[in-house]
C-alpha cells in the first residue's frame, strides 16, 4: 500500500502534535518519519521541545507559549513538501557483540526446540541478517528491531522472569531485542552483550538510535569478559559502519 | 555552611523532582518530573530559588527530616500537616530553618495528596540527562534513583544571593494554584478518537469515573462505564503524551502521567490539558473524575495564565526583598538613615543595601 507523502496532523493535547504517515510497520514509512525528524531538527524551530519518532509517526512536543499551534502546523507541512528520504539513504550499522547460549542465553534451547534448528544454526541466522531500529520506547533505551529472520520466531515464555539482566538478547514472536536495563520480562533469552546499550551517564546514553541498523556478532565467553572490561574502562570502540540503500 | 537534611523517616513516597527530563523521549526515557509543576514552582520561588529547581515531592504521608546547617524551607501543594519542631507551620511561606530543626508531617488535612518542600539552594543531586528528577522504575536520577528512606543524608545546593531576604515572604491566596477536587478534567480529542464511535466518546465525556487503587506517578487507572472500540484497542505503537487517556481492550480509561512510558500500543481517544494534569494528580483512589471536551487553544490559555501567576509571584518576591524593614532579627538592617555634620553643615544620609 502506498502511504501518503503528507502526514495527517493529529491533536495530542495542548502541547503535542502527531504527524502520522500511516498505520503499519514498514521501513519506507519509517524512513519518512526519520526524514521529517531530521528536517525539523535542522531548522531549529523556536518552541519545539522535542521530537519523538515512532514506527509510523513523529510526535512533536512544543511549548504553546513560545510557538503557535497553527504556525507549527505550517512548519511541519512545509518541511514535508521538501522531505528528502534520500538523505536517509546512508544509515548506521551498529555491531552488537553477543555471547550466545550458556548462562547468558538460558532459552537458546527453547528456541532450538521450537524452530527445529541447531544452536549453531540459530546463532548463524540471528547474526546473519541486520535488523532495523524503528524506534525506541517501552523502557529507557529499548530498541524496537525489525527484520529478524522469521524462521527464528518463538513465542514468549509462559512464565515471565522477574529479573532479566541488562544486556540480555531475546526473541519474542517475530521480534528480537536487547534488554537495556535490569527488568522483568518474558522474552526467550538467547545471549547477552557485554556492552551497555543504555547508560544514562554516558553521552549519548544509547548505542542505537531510531533509523540505525543493528548487526549481532557472536563472541566467546572470554571475548565477552574482555569486551566488558574494555568497555568499562572506556577503551572499547563500538563498531559502526555505514549502509547505503539502493535508491 | 551548607544545608543538609538527615532523613529520619522517608514517608510514603518522597522523591526529588524538578520540571522533568525532557529531550530524551526518543531514547525511550520517560520524562518524570513534578506531578504538580506549578506547586513546585511556587515552593521554589518562596524558598528563594528559581522556579524549576529540584525539590521534594511528598505523597500523602510526609517524611521526617532533621536539618543541619541553615537555610529556608517553603511548602506548597496539598496540606499534609507540616510541622517544624512539633509546631504547625504555615504552607505557602518562606520559613527559616537551622541545625536541629525537625520538619515533619502529621497527615493530610482536607483534599489533595501531593505537597512540595523546597529548600534554599534546591536539592543537590547529580543532573542525569539534563534533570534531577527521580524515575524510580529504572532507578535513574534523584537521590540514588529512589524514594527517600531513613538514614539518607540529602544535600542542598548553594543558595541564591538574596535567600535570607526572602524569609517571611508568602504567596498570596490569589496566586496559589487552584486544585478543585470536583472540577471536570478538560481534554482534547485525539490522536485516536477515530477508533471510537461517537457514542463511545459520549460515554467517556458524559460519565463519572472512579480512581482505582492502581494510581501512581505513572498513571491513574479509572473505573466506570466501558468505552467500546470500533474495531480493536491495539494500534501500532506511537508516542504517549502526558495526560493521554489510554483505553485498552477492557474499555476502562487510564490517564498517563509523569512517569509514563514514552510510547505505547493502545488507542488514546483524548489527551488531558497540561494545566489540568495537576488537578487530577492531586486526587486519590476512591475520588472521582469527569472529563470535559476542550481545545488546544484553551489549554494554551491556561498555561499562559499559569505563567502570569508565577511571574506575578516573582515580582512580589523582588518587592519583598527590597522592602526597607528588616525581618524579626534574623536579617541585618538593609536600609537606614543618619545625619552627618561636615564643616558646620548637616547632611542627612539615607542608605539602602542593594
Amino acid at each position: 500500500m502506498e502511504e501518503p507523502r503528507t502526514p495527517r496532523l493529529l491533536d495530542a493535547g495542548d502541547s503535542c502534535l502527531v504527524a502520522e504517515f500511516g498505520a503499519s510497520v514498514d521501513r519506507a514509512l519509517n524512513a519518512k518519519v526519520q526524514a521529517l525528524k531530521h528536517a525539523l531538527a535542522k531548522c531549529a524551530v523556536k518552541g519545539i521541545v522535542e521530537l519523538v519518532p515512532t514506527y509510523r509517526s513523529l510526535a512533536v512536543y512544543y511549548d504553546p507559549l513560545l510557538l503557535d499551534r497553527e504556525e507549527l502546523k505550517k512548519r511541519i507541512e512545509s518541511a514535508c513538501e521538501t522531505l528528502d528520504e534520500a538523505s536517509q539513504a546512508e544509515s548506521r550499522v551498529v555491531t552488537i557483540p553477543v555471547c550466545y547460549g550458556g548462562t547468558f542465553g538460558p532459552d537458546l534451547e527453547n528456541v532450538c526446540a521450537h524452530t527445529g534448528l541447531s544452536k549453531e544454526e540459530v546463532i548463524a541466522r540471528h547474526t546473519g541478517r541486520d535488523t532495523y531500529c524503528f524506534m525506541l520506547g517501552f523502557t529507557p533505551g529499548f530498541a524496537y528491531l525489525g527484520g529478524m529472520d522469521e524462521s527464528l520466531a518463538t513465542p514468549r515464555l509462559e512464565n515471565p522472569r522477574t529479573l532479566i539482566p541488562a544486556g540480555s538478547v531475546g526473541i519474542a514472536g517475530k521480534q528480537t531485542g536487547i534488554y537495556p536495563i535490569d527488568s522483568p520480562g518474558g522474552w526467550q533469552l538467547i545471549g547477552r552483550t557485554p556492552l551497555a546499550v543504555f547508560d544514562p551517564l554516558r553521552n549519548p546514553p544509547t548505542l542505537v538510535e531510531a533509523g540505525d541498523w543493528v548487526r549481532f556478532e557472536a563472541i566467546s565467553e572470554s571475548e565477552y569478559e574482555a569486551i566488558r572490561a574494555a568497555a568499562k574502562a572506556g577503551q572499547y570502540t563500538v563498531k559502526i559502519a555505514l549502509r547505503k540503500e539502493a535508491a | 555552611m551548607g544545608l543538609f537534611l538527615n532523613v529520619k523517616k522517608g514517608g510514603m513516597s518522597t522523591t526529588v523532582q524538578d520540571f522533568g527530563r525532557w529531550g530524551h523521549q526518543a531514547m525511550g526515557m520517560p520524562v518524570a518530573g513534578a506531578m504538580d509543576p506549578e506547586a513546585l514552582a511556587v515552593a521554589n520561588l518562596l524558598a528563594g530559588n528559581s522556579p524549576g529547581e529540584a525539590a521534594l515531592e511528598i505523597t500523602l504521608l510526609g517524611p521526617t527530616l532533621e536539618v543541619e546547617g541553615e537555610g529556608t524551607v517553603a511548602a506548597s501543594g496539598a496540606d499534609l500537616g507540616l510541622t517544624i519542631n512539633g509546631t504547625p507551620a504555615p504552607l505557602w511561606t518562606c520559613l527559616s530553618v537551622k541545625t536541629g530543626d525537625v520538619i515533619s508531617f502529621t497527615g493530610p488535612k482536607g483534599r489533595g495528596c501531593r505537597a512540595y518542600l523546597a529548600f534554599s539552594g534546591g536539592i543537590d543531586v547529580p543532573v542525569v540527562m539534563g534533570s534531577r528528577s527521580t524515575y524510580t522504575r529504572a532507578g535513574i536520577g534523584g537521590f540514588e534513583g529512589r524514594a527517600l528512606k531513613a538514614g539518607d543524608r540529602v544535600s542542598c545546593g548553594e543558595p541564591l544571593p538574596l535567600w535570607k531576604r526572602t524569609i517571611g515572604f508568602s504567596c498570596p491566596e490569589s496566586l496559589r494554584p487552584v486544585r478543585d477536587p470536583e472540577a471536570p478534567i478538560r481534554a482534547v480529542l485525539g490522536p485516536q478518537d477515530d477508533a471510537f464511535t461517537p457514542e463511545a466518546l459520549e460515554t467517556l465525556f458524559g460519565s463519572t469515573y472512579t480512581i482505582t487503587s492502581q494510581a501512581d506517578r505513572m498513571g491513574y487507572r479509572l473505573e466506570g462505564p466501558k468505552i467500546p472500540h470500533r474495531t480493536g484497542a491495539d494500534i501500532v505503537s506511537d508516542a504517549i503524551p502526558p495526560g493521554a487517556i489510554q483505553v485498552p481492550g477492557h474499555g476502562q480509561p487510564i490517564v498517563m502521567l509523569a512517569d509514563r512510558q514514552t510510547t505505547g500500543g493502545y488507542t488514546k481517544p483524548a489527551v488531558v490539558l497540561t494545566a489540568d494534569l495537576a488537578v487530577l494528580a492531586q486526587r486519590i483512589p476512591g475520588e472521582t473524575v469527569r472529563f470535559a471536551r476542550s481545545t488546544p487553544g484553551e489549554g494554551a490559555k491556561l498555561l499562559a495564565e499559569r505563567a502570569k501567576r508565577l511571574a506575578a509571584l516573582g515580582q512580589l518576591r523582588s518587592e519583598y526583598r527590597t522592602r526597607p524593614q528588616a525581618v524579626g532579627g534574623e536579617v541585618k538592617a538593609t536600609s537606614g538613615a543618619f545625619t552627618l555634620r561636615i564643616g558646620g553643615k548637616t547632611a542627612l544620609i539615607e542608605w539602602q543595601e542593594l
